[in-house]
Parts: structure tokens; sequence; C-alpha cells
């Protein structure tokens, strides 16, 4: 199997983009990962396009095919990649796919969203449409789904709702060194308590926006990437597995089985551990999901990742940074785009190109969750030598 | 799920060979056997394991929305659902903890069908509630 590199990356700017539509921010991204990898577009021999629901959003279908064209990558090989909140891990999935079985030597991946068009509760009920006939008509949404477990946490692991917070107050303190951030600006724990309830325990702060934007990945075998990139990152793991549908069903509320299995996928293939990732971008579409996340990715033991938070050990400058770009929770969440652009900033970190946010690393991992954990990719990532 | 077909409205979960029962039913259970019986929760009171009270609601959907998991235990084997709670409080004085009984309460209606994103006849909307004993 092909080692696979990450030759490229871009991605726009996060946040409301008056005036422009799914098709013109794929293409954004798209021109801007070519050019920044140095690939013309008849170099491209796949070319997919993770992006949740433009349909239902924007009433625009067909998003591969009118990318190819718009990019004029033409006759690439295209289709759209949906895994809802985890289409761009499953798309990062995909590209290191085409790559690694040989089928593609030049893979393009574009993951974007336009969401802030619609109303809050119109894009709430878009993404609460996964859920199972038995849990829609009763009205639970993703962000009751986290009320739900965030509450179950604090309760079942004796932590102190401020824990929640410091998630928040942190990612936005990183998210303020990041030019593509939609939100580059502080929050203080007070600010975070006592905004208004969304879900309690949780709070305002506790959630990602709604955010346009697009990011892209260029992807080629190893063995050429010298041609494209003097630095470049490999794909050294990659695992992708789902939970149940009926989210109620699960053993354990607070354990996303889906985040413990495609992990133990990706570190086998990597041969890692969870020792030895130097940095991490964390689905922390809502803040309990970090706490979550960090714990059946192995990082902390069960119940034990808000005390991280706590001491400080998850800041950039700590002993292990979650979510150094601000993470969803700041940078925004246009939901095909989110775990592209996860990949993105573990990519700007090992390449040493992340300027302010940029900490020590030589082994990355990004984890990206559909759903309420229902779909999971997690990929491991290492610096070129 | 609930069924109006003639008789009262039942919230029936089914049961599989190795004992387990899932709500909702599903085709193929956790033991990747076919189900074999069905129970109906109506019958039984249940454990909230969890609950929350949410103000960014859907279309169509009640706001504030309380909601909550909670667990039965049909003769010694747990089973889950989730569900609204059978008040409209305000979210800041909710009067209900984890541990708390409730008993399930058949409502028509627990959304306006049509008012969200999906199709109305792609699925029931009448349920159960759980309401605190």
């Amino acid at each position: 199997m092909e080692r696979v590199a990450i030759v490229g990356a871009s991605m726009t700017r996060f946040g409301k983009r008056e005036g422009e539509w799914i098709r013109d921010l794929l293409a954004e991204a798209g021109r801007a990962c070519l050019d920044d990898a140095g690939v013309t577009p008849d170099e491209v021999e796949h070319l997919y396009v993770s992006n949740m629901a433009s349909g239902e959003f924007e009433g625009q279908t067909g998003v591969p095919n009118a990318l190819a064209h718009d990019l004029a990558a033409v006759p690439a090989y295209t289709a759209r990649i949906d895994q809802t909140s985890s289409s761009g891990g499953a798309g990062v999935y995909a590209a290191w796919q085409s790559v690694a079985s040989g089928a593609s030597d030049m893979t393009l991946l574009v993951g974007g969203e336009k969401m802030t068009h619609r109303s809050t509760a119109e894009a709430t009920d878009v993404i609460a449409s996964l859920t199972h006939p038995v849990e829609y008509k009763h009205g639970v949404t993703l962000p009751s789904f986290a009320g739900l477990t965030a509450r179950l946490y604090l309760h079942e692991y004796d932590a102190p709702r401020e824990s929640l917070g410091k998630v928040a107050v942190k990612n936005h303190r990183n998210g303020v060194d990041n030019p593509h951030a939609q939100f580059r600006k502080e929050v203080d724990l007070e600010t975070v308590l006592e905004s208004p309830i969304i879900a309690d325990p949780l709070r305002l702060y506790d959630f990602c926006p709604i955010t346009d934007g697009s990011a892209a990945l260029m992807l080629c075998p190893e063995s050429v990437a010298r041609e494209y990139a003097d630095e470049y990152a490999v794909i050294a793991g990659i695992g992708g597995a789902t939970d149940t549908h009926v989210v109620h069903e699960r053993a354990d509320p607070t354990t996303m089985r889906g985040v413990v299995e495609s992990s133990e996928i990706a570190y086998e293939m990597a041969d890692l551990e969870p020792e030895d990732v130097d940095v991490a971008e964390l689905h922390d579409m809502f803040t309990i999901l970090e706490f979550l996340q960090s714990e059946d990715l192995g990082f902390f033991e069960k119940g034990e990742g808000w005390k991280a938070v706590e001491e400080g050990i998850t800041d950039r400058d700590g002993e292990l940074p979650i979510n150094t770009s601000g993470g969803l929770k700041s940078k925004g969440h246009p939901l095909g785009a989110s775990g592209v652009a996860q990949v993105y900033e573990i990519y700007e970190q090992l390449t040493g190109d992340a300027g302010a946010r940029q900490v020590e690393a030589d082994v990355g991992l990004a984890c990206n969750v559909g759903g309420f954990g229902n779909c999971v990719t997690t990929t491991i990532m290492e610096a070129s030598e | 799920m609930s069924d109006s077909d003639g008789g009262e409205p039942t919230m029936e979960a089914y049961r599989y060979p190795d004992g387990s029962i899932t709500y909702p039913g599903h085709p193929i259970g956790p033991d990747g056997e076919e189900p074999v019986g069905t129970v109906d929760l109506s019958e039984h009171t249940a454990e909230i394991v969890t609950w929350t009270t949410s103000t960014a609601t859907p279309p169509g959907v009640r706001e504030p929305n309380a909601l909550a998991v909670v667990e039965f235990d049909v003769d010694g084997e747990p089973v889950r659902a989730i569900g609204q709670l059978a008040t409209d409080d305000n979210p800041e004085e909710i009067d209900v903890e984890i541990g708390d009984e409730v008993r399930p309460v058949y409502a028509e209606e627990l959304r306006e069908p049509g008012a969200g994103i999906r199709e109305p006849a792609s699925q029931e909307w009448d349920g159960f509630r759980f309401e605190p004993v």
C-alpha cells in the first residue's frame, strides 16, 4: 500500500460569507489548494467533495461535478462524501484510499458548507434530520444530546461545570491567532457561565456557531511528494467507525465507541500510541465533546479529561495542545469543511506554517465526529523526514 | 413506537433471543438475531438517566423542550428510551433529578408534522412523554 502524503492545503475564511454560495466557497478553497501544492487542474485524477447538505441548505446538488467544471479539472473522477458533520473526515478517508490503493496519483479533496443564510432553527433542523424517527418526533437536536450527556458526565465524574467553560475559554483564546477563524475574540469564564441556556447545563458559549466556509487538501503518493513540496505531511494512520443510530441505546452514554474504534485502527496502522501524539484537533462542536474524545482517544483516563483542561495540559503551551486552531468552537463549523480544516491545521503544524499558533510537533491527530458520535474518522499524521 | 391501530396506544419495544430489549425495535437486534417478541413499556415506570431543557428548538417543536433519557427495568432487563418530559416549566425551574421515577404518558402529537424538514408521512408523530411519579 502506498504511503500517502499531503502536499498542499488551504482554507477560506470561516464565518458569514454574505453573497457567496457553496460553489463559490468550494472553488475558492480548491483553487487555493492547487496553487499551494503547485498542481495544475489537469493533474487532478480524483476530486472528492465533503458536504453534508447543499441540497437541503441551498437547493444545489451535484456539487462535485460543478466543482470539477469550476476548477477546470474535468475529466477527473469525482464524488460527494456525506457523513453529516464528519463528512470532512470521511472525505480524508476516501481521498487517502484513492491514493493508497493506486487508483489515483493526485487527489484533491474539498470540503465545504453554506449555512448562514438559514435561521438557527432551520439549520438546527437540517442537522437534526440525521436522527432516528423516535428522536426526531420528540424534537431532539444535536445540542440537546450535548446537554443530556454533559449533565450525566458532570454527575458521573464529579466534574465542575466550570471545566466545560474552560474549554470554550481555551479554544477562543487559540482562535484569536487564526486568521481564518469565525471568532477571533477571547471570552472569559464568567461570560461563558452567564450566557443564555441552550441545553442545560450547557450555555451559548458551549456551542460552536453556524458557519460558511471551505477547506481543501492535495494528496499524492509519498514517493513523488518532494516534486511538489519541501515540507509535507504523511497520513500515517487512519480509521473510521460507527456507533448506534439511536443514541440512547449506547451502553455508556459518556463513551463514543466510534472514537475508540476508529482511533485504535489509526494507532495500529501508524504503529503509534496516544502518548506519541504532539498536537490534536478534536471535534468540539460542543465543549463536552472535547472531554469525551480526549478520553476515548486514550489521551486521558475515562472521567479525567476535564482535569487536563483544568490543569492547562491541553493549552497551546501545555503537554498536549488540543485545538490550536480554535477548534470548531471558535473557528466555526461549516459541516462538510470541518474535518478537512482539522487536517489543514495539523498539516500547518507539522510543516511549521502555523504562525503564532505553532507548537513543536512531529505527530498530529485529527478526530472528526458526525452526528453525536454516530460516525467518526480519526487521522494520524507525521511530518516529512 | 406507539401503536394506535384500534386499541390503546402502546410504547412497543422489541425483545431478542438473547433476552435483550430495545426501544425502538429494530429488524435485527444487538445479538444479530431477529426479534422474538414485544414489550409494552407504557405499563412500566422508569428512572431518569439524564435530562436537559433545550431552548433553541427547531420549527414545530415546543420551546423550551425538556427531554430525558430514561431506563426501564423489564423483569431485570434494562431498556432505555428518550422522550419529552411532561412539563412546560421554565428551564431554570424544571424540578427533576437524575434517578427520579417517571411514567410514560401518551401524547397525540409531540411536534408539528410538516413544520420541519422531514416528510410528514415518513414517520409517526405521536408517542409518550415522561411524567414524574
